[in-house]
């Protein structure tokens, strides 16, 4: 697969389908693991590295699932190239930074993507559609253990599966589920949700993973405990953390709908005649507005909104996919003007 | 009055929020009021990491002396303290003593309860008694012997609180 291939393609967890596909965007599960004896890569001195690096690649290459995958040597690629795997949550920030020794590998249906020697030597993650972590549990566990069996991965009964750091140590595994919760902004219960939520062990981030501040009404919520539970069990507990979010979100959607119904429907209608209209457009405004039209969408005001079209456009109008769609470098004022130019294509069809 | 989220029991719990300046009654029968908070109440289980457990004042202390390197990657356990990131997998069994309160205090436990690698790995005895106990207190409560599931809880207890078996004391 060419990195082209991915503009005419939608990722999987973008397609705006499964479980609670109205307020949970995607589901992800991501494992931490490290091969024995070799040094961790922040560690790792150059040969070790490409030892690291060359085993990864090779063992990943005999799993049968992963056959059709696209290994991408990361320091060969230029910028906006990198960019455009980091928007489609295909890699972290940290990992497109710096890039030494470092690789991506992903299917053909962008379901699985696996670092090489990011923080760890892989770290693998299946990402869903809707609130689905049990399916992408599932699907990763099977490879994970398939790579087991070509890799000797750094293990202690006790202590499970050992990491570069030891907030990942056990299972190395962190459970995330993207949601969308614009009622629970505006009514302004969302801080007292994600204070609760951090007492009770779990963590919140933005669209972007670590380090990022959640805008635009999208919250991502993580497991931060992955030792002395299964992973089941961790699952277990972030599903019942998430129903309850879904559930005050969907009770404050109705207050909203029952008392203010007038008010919300001026805002959604306005948010889209903005991007329909509108002929410059910052990143940030884009992921303001459409927020507004999906939650419009969600409540059934606005009809003829597809979906899977909506979620296509928060990825397709970044940076990175802008340039590559037009195919040239473009200065932030090109972009905003471009960004207008797709939303006025993508919406007023 | 009858209860807002199944509409069929009659409301006894009465809670008040706060939504946009404005305050919203929520009536629930005592029914679901249980299930909103057993949900919660379940989730607090993970959150005793958080009680923020004293460091251990013994190990602070033989820390500052610790000249010990991973034969296997040549990291001290000073450069971990500095860097937050551990070597190579051989680091975990090098350092266990001081490992071990760590993992103790960010988990709120040091017995790997998930998969294992299907090469090479094996379970330990303690994470199998773990599992027998868990079991056996599962029978004990749902026969209601409870004298029995009081025991077995401490000794659950216990066992949690033993370090691993390799782990230096
Ligand atoms: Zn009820
Ligand atoms: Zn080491």
């Amino acid at each position: 697969m060419q990195l082209n291939d991915f503009l005419k393609h939608t990722s999987e967890w973008l397609k705006g389908t499964g479980p609670n596909s109205d307020i949970v965007i995607s589901s992800r599960i991501r494992l931490a693991r490290n091969l024995d004896k070799l040094s961790f890569p922040h560690w790792a001195n150059k040969t070790q590295a490409v030892q690291a690096l060359n085993t990864v690649i090779d063992g990943v290459s005999k799993v049968n699932y992963l056959k059709g995958s696209t290994v991408f040597k990361l320091a060969d690629m230029d910028g906006v190239d990198k960019q455009l795997l980091v928007e489609r949550h295909l890699m972290s920030l940290e990992h497109a930074q710096k890039t030494e020794n470092k690789a991506l590998i992903v299917d053909s249906e962008e379901i699985v993507a696996i670092m090489v020697n990011e923080e760890d030597h892989l770290r693998m993650q299946v990402m869903q559609s809707g609130f689905n972590l049990h399916e992408a549990w599932g699907i990763i566990n099977g490879i994970d253990d398939s790579i087991s069996k070509e890799l000797n991965y750094a293990y202690l009964p006790d202590w499970g599966y050992l990491t570069a750091c030891p907030t990942n140590t056990g299972t190395g595994m962190r459970g995330s589920v993207m949601l969308h919760l614009p009622a629970l902004v505006m009514t302004r219960q969302i801080d007292r949700v994600l204070a609760a939520i951090s007492k009770l062990s779990f963590t919140t981030r933005g669209l972007y993973g670590e380090g990022t501040q959640a805008t635009g009404n999208f919250f991502q919520i993580s497991n931060q405990v992955s030792l002395g539970h299964s992973e089941e069990e961790i699952i277990e507990n972030i599903n019942g953390i998430i129903r309850q979010i879904i559930d005050q979100e969907n009770q404050a959607r109705e207050v909203m709908v029952s008392r203010n119904r007038a008010i919300l429907e001026d805002r959604i209608n306005r948010s889209l005649g903005i991007l329909k209209s509108a002929r410059i457009i910052s990143s940030q405004e884009t992921t303001e507005l459409l927020s507004m039209v999906r939650l419009g969408a969600d409540l059934g005001m606005l009809k003829d909104i597809d979906r899977r079209r909506l979620n296509e456009l928060f990825i397709t109008t970044q940076p990175a996919h802008l340039q590559k769609l037009e195919n040239k470098k473009l200065s932030t004022e090109d972009r905003d003007l471009k960004r207008a130019e797709l939303i006025r294509s993508r919406l007023n069809l | 009055m009858i209860c807002n989220l199944c509409g069929k029991n009659p409301a006894t719990v009465h809670l008040t929020e706060i939504i946009d300046e404005q305050m919203n009654e929520l009536h629930l029968c005592e029914e679901c009021a249980r299930k909103k908070s057993a949900a919660m109440e379940q989730q607090f289980g993970l959150s005793d990491l958080l009680a923020g457990m004293a460091k251990d004042e013994t190990v602070a202390k033989d820390e500052e002396n610790v000249t010990v390197k991973c034969p296997n990657c040549g990291l001290t356990y000073a450069d971990f303290k500095k860097i937050g990131r551990l070597g190579c997998g051989e680091c975990y069994n090098v350092f266990k003593k001081y490992l071990a309160p760590l993992l103790k205090r960010i988990h709120g436990s040091t017995q790997h309860m998930g998969k294992a690698p299907l090469k090479g790995a094996k379970i330990s005895k303690k994470r199998a008694d773990i599992q027998e106990l868990r079991a056996r207190l599962q029978k004990a409560v749902e026969s209601e012997a409870y004298e029995e599931a009081a025991r077995l809880r401490d000794q659950l207890k216990q066992l949690d609180n033993k370090k691993g078996i390799n782990a230096a004391e």
